[in-house]
């Protein structure tokens, strides 16, 4: 997406953010599927066709992490995924590469009692 | 079976990979997505899982070595009779009660702080390093018990995590009154 600065704020269309993070702006809000975001509250969140980045993130309960010097930015899962599936006790799935680019899932083994143990060089 | 992951640039991971020579899937996680995923801060991290995918024993501190059992506080030993003991199929997993109070939920900091990690990589890759940096002890403010972050991004700036910068940063943590490695109650 790109960022643009004014005001001292960073602000993203709402064109790249229906493309890009599948959240649209509508009458009713902010709007993902059938959730959507109420935003009489949070005038500061929206600029005409601009969205303010941070309230942004805020209201759609993503940590985000910008760089001014290098005009990115980066949006992590939403807060509540990952305390849901903790909570749960499901071992969480992933898809991770071998040395040799091999793709390989944890869900692959189902049916084995796995051992999985995270290492490293440092 | 055992899956191994190292929370590692594939370079570094590379040389004892070969050396292991493992007959178990040996995967490459660069992006830190166990850490995300598990709330990971530090390696050694082991989890078992059963048969259905439901977490048998959440996140723990082991070393296949005594040393790096003591180093941990923790007896190699007795870590490996339990595992054992779970394998064979005479020991339960642990119950919904013990993992809800043993599985720790990640903070709103510790994932502010790997999302400047995921900042701070994706910098990196571009060559921006400085800036990489920046975001990397950002998120090492944030989240200070997050080794996974502090000591897992050393290397890419030439820094030894096995140097005295690394000595003084434990130091510092556990002068605070915390502990480095929290293995689990063995029992």
């Amino acid at each position: 997406m790109s960022v643009t600065r004014e005001k001292g704020d960073y602000w993203v269309t709402s064109s790249d953010v229906a493309a890009v993070l599948r959240w649209e702006l509508r009458l009713e809000g902010l709007c993902r599927a059938e959730v959507c975001i109420p935003l009489a509250g949070h005038r500061d969140a929206v600029d005409g066709e601009a969205l303010n980045l941070a309230r942004l993130a805020e209201l759609i309960g993503r940590p985000l992490a910008v760089s001014v010097e290098d005009q990115a930015a980066y949006l992590g899962p939403p807060f509540e995924r990952f305390g849901a599936t903790v909570g749960q006790l499901e071992a969480p799935d992933f898809s991770l590469p071998d040395l040799d680019g091999r793709m390989h899932r944890l869900s692959d083994h189902r049916g084995s009692k796995i051992l999985l143990a995270a290492w490293a060089s440092w | 079976m055992v899956i191994s992951v190292a929370v590692d640039r594939a370079d570094d991971a590379e040389s004892w990979i070969a050396r292991a020579s493992p007959t178990h899937p040996s995967l490459i996680d660069e992006n830190h997505v166990l850490g995300e995923l598990y709330n990971m801060v530090n390696v050694p991290t082991v989890v078992w899982v059963d048969e259905s995918g439901r977490i048998a024993r959440p996140n723990d501190v082991a070393f296949t070595t005594e040393k790096g059992g003591r180093y941990a506080r923790v007896s190699t030993e007795d870590q490996m009779a339990v595992f054992r003991g779970w394998v064979s199929g005479d020991r339960p997993s642990s119950s919904t009660d013990l993992l809800e109070e043993q599985v720790a939920l990640p903070s709103v900091e510790s994932q502010q702080a790997r999302a400047h990690f995921g900042l701070g990589w994706w910098l990196y890759q571009q060559g921006h390093l400085d800036s990489a940096k920046t975001q990397f002890d950002i998120a090492g403010e944030l989240a200070p018990d997050d080794f996974m972050i502090r000591r897992g991004t050393m290397r890419y700036f030439g820094s030894d995590p096995f140097g005295s910068e690394f000595v003084e940063m434990v130091n510092d943590w556990r002068a605070k009154g915390h502990h480095y490695y929290l293995p689990l109650p063995v029992e």
